[in-house]
């Protein structure tokens, strides 16, 4: 039967269930997590003997930038990223290139090599949906879901300016449908429309050109609307002035903002059984928190600002966040925040591109390079990973590189052994520059994390995070039946031979999609079907038709016609709407 | 010392990608298993045997192995890439990428080369006897790190992006040159012994460039320090006297590069 198997006497780690490395067995059923597998149905699954391994959910990416306008430009500035990074085709498989952006095929086999099987893109400007529901169709292995880009907004910033909640949530609710996409992202709120006149925001109250809100307003709206309208995630968040010194200060008291709103979910789907709530009470998802922590006042006196942050996390309940580390070596950095790339930009004299996506938002690309050498960037590796040993509860972090930012999500087994490693946090830190040990705590920081908490950072979290923990990142009965299953023996397990943990990471035994092996020992197998996520919000017609009359009429500001700006169904892979119910 | 004579047979009309052909992957084989190391062509990878009568074992290691291509071979691309040891001779003209990342070991072109020859090499010595096209020890598109080590030295003419991205090692052309010479230099040496055309040194940030011909349009953003006479760099020596500038300053960051440019020939400056 296709996608029945069974897992036998596998080192389970489930956080979501709260099964800590406990020898058992997981049944799959046509692609389900199951109680059990009757006699005849074992007779034709197939069964893998985990014994010695470790069994996770797979592992699910909250934060990545893997398809899309602005992905595309880093693929297309960069052919030296391409030409000694390439795979052959198989009988199955795609050839494929590029180190820190691989074309889409590459991009899917080497998450499924990982063990990882969901994978959202973070940051979609509507104009660009169908662009990047075209990329994501062709990603291979991993079921997806992208963030739309609303923090700039035209449409919305008038709707703040005159202070109409009503038709603000109705937008929000129609852009989420029109370009099928899945939570809010909020990009340098203001700052990006500023940048549009050569111009940033450098405080939270600073109104912007023309529409005159503050970025405090808009993250504030922003979080309002994310509760009314019931999205499965939080408000995602990449605060303002990131990449500058000092900017630490300025992400807490953006996170002050929405302290006092409640997280209120509202979807209906069917959920796994979990013993712990799967459901998320956040309001705010804080991203690539390492680049929104940055201390000191300019590049001389640079230091970690990350425990200003982290501090506030521990004291509060209503944030959740993702890291950002810096594994060293390429990266290219894309993000929808043009002026923080204009000034990379001028710090590096790297080629850079930047666009201005109309009526909605904006982006750059850049290539970089982390070098240990480098004082700054060895403090940036250091800040990485404090985000993370810093926060009391691993249920507030996930670990992330912000694909391609810090890195490309392929050394995510590195950021793994960092965080469970302490003697491989010393021996890279001897490499570093001094500043890494001078400019961060990272140093005095003892703090191991073990295979469950990795587990909690690589997939229970996100997927609650987001949303996705009725299907994601967990085995209760009922989820997906997507596992991973890594050659590491729990009960043998020396951290301080950090190199066999990396191989081991880096190439599941199996990864397992849907109750398929699709992966097995770095090597692709199978390609299963994939799934694309969108939130299906029902707001009244009423608000929706009045809402529609205004963006009909400013429609004029745009290059393009009314009728040909939705994303229709086709564009995705197996779509797959989740219905969401606002607040009557 | 062992040789491998490879003897052109036909078969080039799709350029043929011969990275396999290095005294790294002849060492240690015969004459047979020489002949059966694939390369592509177009769509196809085919045995070495489909385009060379292999005559001759490979030594015992890539020191002692040299390889000798007896015949034009334009159309045969990256021969000698990424060799580490021995000796390339190439009786005739070689394709694209000869030499290319090259760390060790010595190939000698005794017709022309095409573009991208030597390109990011890290060491060794390549000669080229006759001229080259573009991106002679340049770094690949897209990429500023280019030959970080290693001799470059051609009897005649170059075309444009020598030495692009060079971080070190010295490139040493008796001929002339085109455009943007040392582009992006941040180290090494380039002596153009003939003319330059325009755009020498343009963006430079370190590194040395002479120039002992005529340069038809000098780059902008360099500032005249002093005179010189007799220039020598290690073995390698400039004759007469000459006028040392620094830049590129027309980049926004520090620059430290240098660039001498013969007095007799360049009276306007």
């Amino acid at each position: 039967m296709a996608g029945t198997i069974a897992i036998k006497n596998g080192y389970v780690f489930d956080p979501l269930n709260e099964i800590k490395g406990e020898r058992m067995d997981i049944f799959i059923r046509n692609g389900k997590v199951v109680k059990e597998l009757s006699a005849s149905e074992m007779d034709n699954a197939k069964v893998i003997d985990a014994t010695g391994m470790t069994v996770m959910a797979g592992g699910v990416d909250s934060h990545s930038h893997v398809a899309g306008a602005k992905v595309n430009s880093g693929r297309l500035m960069r052919p030296e990223d391409h030409y000694k990074c390439y795979i052959k085709k198989t009988p199955i498989t795609h050839s494929g290139s590029g180190y820190t952006v691989p074309t889409v095929y590459l991009g899917g086999y080497e998450y499924s090599k990982m063990g990882y099987t969901t994978v959202f893109e973070a940051a979609v400007p509507p104009l660009e949906a169908r662009h990047t529901h075209e990329e994501m169709r062709a990603t291979p292995m991993v079921d997806m879901g992208g963030y739309l880009v609303l923090g700039n907004n035209w449409f919305l910033m008038r709707y703040m300016k005159e202070g109409d909640f009503e038709k603000a949530a109705a937008y929000v609710a129609w852009m989420m449908k029109t370009h099928k996409t899945y939570g809010i992202k909020c990009v340098n709120p203001a700052g990006v429309e500023n940048w549009g006149w050569g111009e940033n925001v450098h405080s939270l109250d600073q109104a912007n050109i023309h529409f005159e809100v503050t970025p405090a307003d808009i993250i504030k709206n922003l979080a309002e609307i994310n509760e009314h309208l019931g999205f499965p995630m939080p408000l995602h968040l990449h605060a303002n002035n990131l990449g500058h010194p000092g900017c630490w200060e300025i992400t807490r008291d953006s996170l002050k903002i929405p302290s006092n709103i409640k997280g209120k979910p509202n979807v209906d789907v069917e959920w796994a059984e979990t013993k712990m709530n799967p459901k998320r009470h956040e309001s705010v998802y804080l991203t690539h928190c390492q680049f929104n922590a940055f201390g000191g006042t300019s590049w001389r006196d640079f230091e970690s600002g990350v425990k200003g942050i982290t501090d506030y996390v521990n004291s509060k309940d209503h944030v959740v966040m993702d890291s950002g580390c810096v594994p060293f070596g390429d990266a290219t950095v894309m993000t929808g925040d043009g002026p923080a790339i204009h000034d990379l930009y001028v710090l590096t004299g790297n080629k850079w591109s930047n666009t201005d996506v109309e009526c909605e938002c904006g982006s750059g690309v850049l290539p970089f390079r982390y070098l240990k050498s480098n004082p700054v960037h060895s403090v940036q590796w250091a800040m990485g990973l404090e985000v993370i040993l810093y926060v009391k509860d691993p249920w507030k972090s996930i670990m992330t590189t912000d694909s391609p930012n810090g890195g490309p999500f392929t050394k995510y087994p590195l950021i793994m052994a960092w965080l469970m490693s302490l003697k491989y946090r010393q021996d890279t830190m001897n490499e570093c520059h001094k500043w890494a040990q001078d400019r961060s705590g990272m140093g005095g920081e003892e703090r191991e994390m073990s295979l469950y908490d990795i587990a909690i950072l690589t997939r229970a979290n996100p997927a609650r995070t987001i949303g996705m923990a009725y299907r994601k990142g967990n085995l209760g009965v009922g989820a997906d039946g997507d596992v991973s299953i890594y050659n590491i023996d729990p009960t043998k397990l020396d951290v301080n031979e950090y190199e066999n943990l990396i191989r081991n990471l880096q190439n599941s035994e199996y990864t397992i999609k849907d109750g398929e092996i699709v992966a097995r020992q770095g090597e692709i197998v199978a390609i299963p079907e994939k799934r694309t996520y969108y939130s299906n919000i029902k707001v009244p017609d009423a608000d929706e038709k009045q809402m529609l009359e205004d963006v009909k009429e400013w429609f004029r500001y745009y290059t393009l016609g009314f009728s040909n700006y939705p994303t229709p169904e086709r564009y995705l892979a197996n779509p797959t709407p989740i219905t969401v119910n606002p607040l009557r | 010392m062992a040789e491998v004579i490879l003897r052109p047979k036909g078969n080039f009309d799709i350029m043929v990608e011969a990275e396999v052909i290095t005294p790294d992957n002849f060492a240690g084989k015969s004459a047979k298993e020489i002949g059966e190391l694939f390369v592509w062509q177009g769509p196809k990878e085919l045995p070495l045997s489909h385009f060379f009568d292999v005559v001759g074992n490979g030594g015992n290691s890539p020191q002692e192995t040299t390889i000798i291509i007896d015949g034009e071979v334009p159309r045969v691309k990256r021969i000698g890439q990424q060799m580490t040891a021995g000796k390339i001779i190439i009786k005739g003209s070689a394709g694209m990428h000869v030499g290319s990342e090259m760390a060790g070991g010595e190939i000698v072109v005794e017709g022309d080369a095409d573009s991208w020859a030597g390109m990011e090499m890290k060491g060794g010595l390549l000669h080229i006897k006759g001229n080259t096209k573009d991106h002679l020890g340049c770094a690949y598109r897209g990429s500023w790190h280019g030959m970080t080590g290693g001799r470059i030295i051609v009897d005649g003419n170059a075309m444009s992006q020598v030495g692009g991205g060079i971080s070190g090692g010295e490139i040493i052309i008796n001929g002339n040159v085109e455009n943007f010479c040392g582009i992006r230099a941040n180290g090494g040496l380039i002596v153009v012994r003939g003319d330059a055309f325009r755009t020498v040194g343009a963006e430079m940030t370190n590194g040395t460039i002479v120039v002992c011909g005529h340069i038809s349009w000098f780059t902008p953003g360099f500032q005249y320090q002093t005179t010189e006479k007799d220039l020598k760099f290690g073995d390698i020596e400039c004759q007469g006297e000459f006028k040392k500038f620094s830049g590129d300053y027309a980049i926004p960051q520090k620059v430290k590069g240098i660039m001498y440019v013969s007095s007799k020939f360049n009276g306007g400056l």
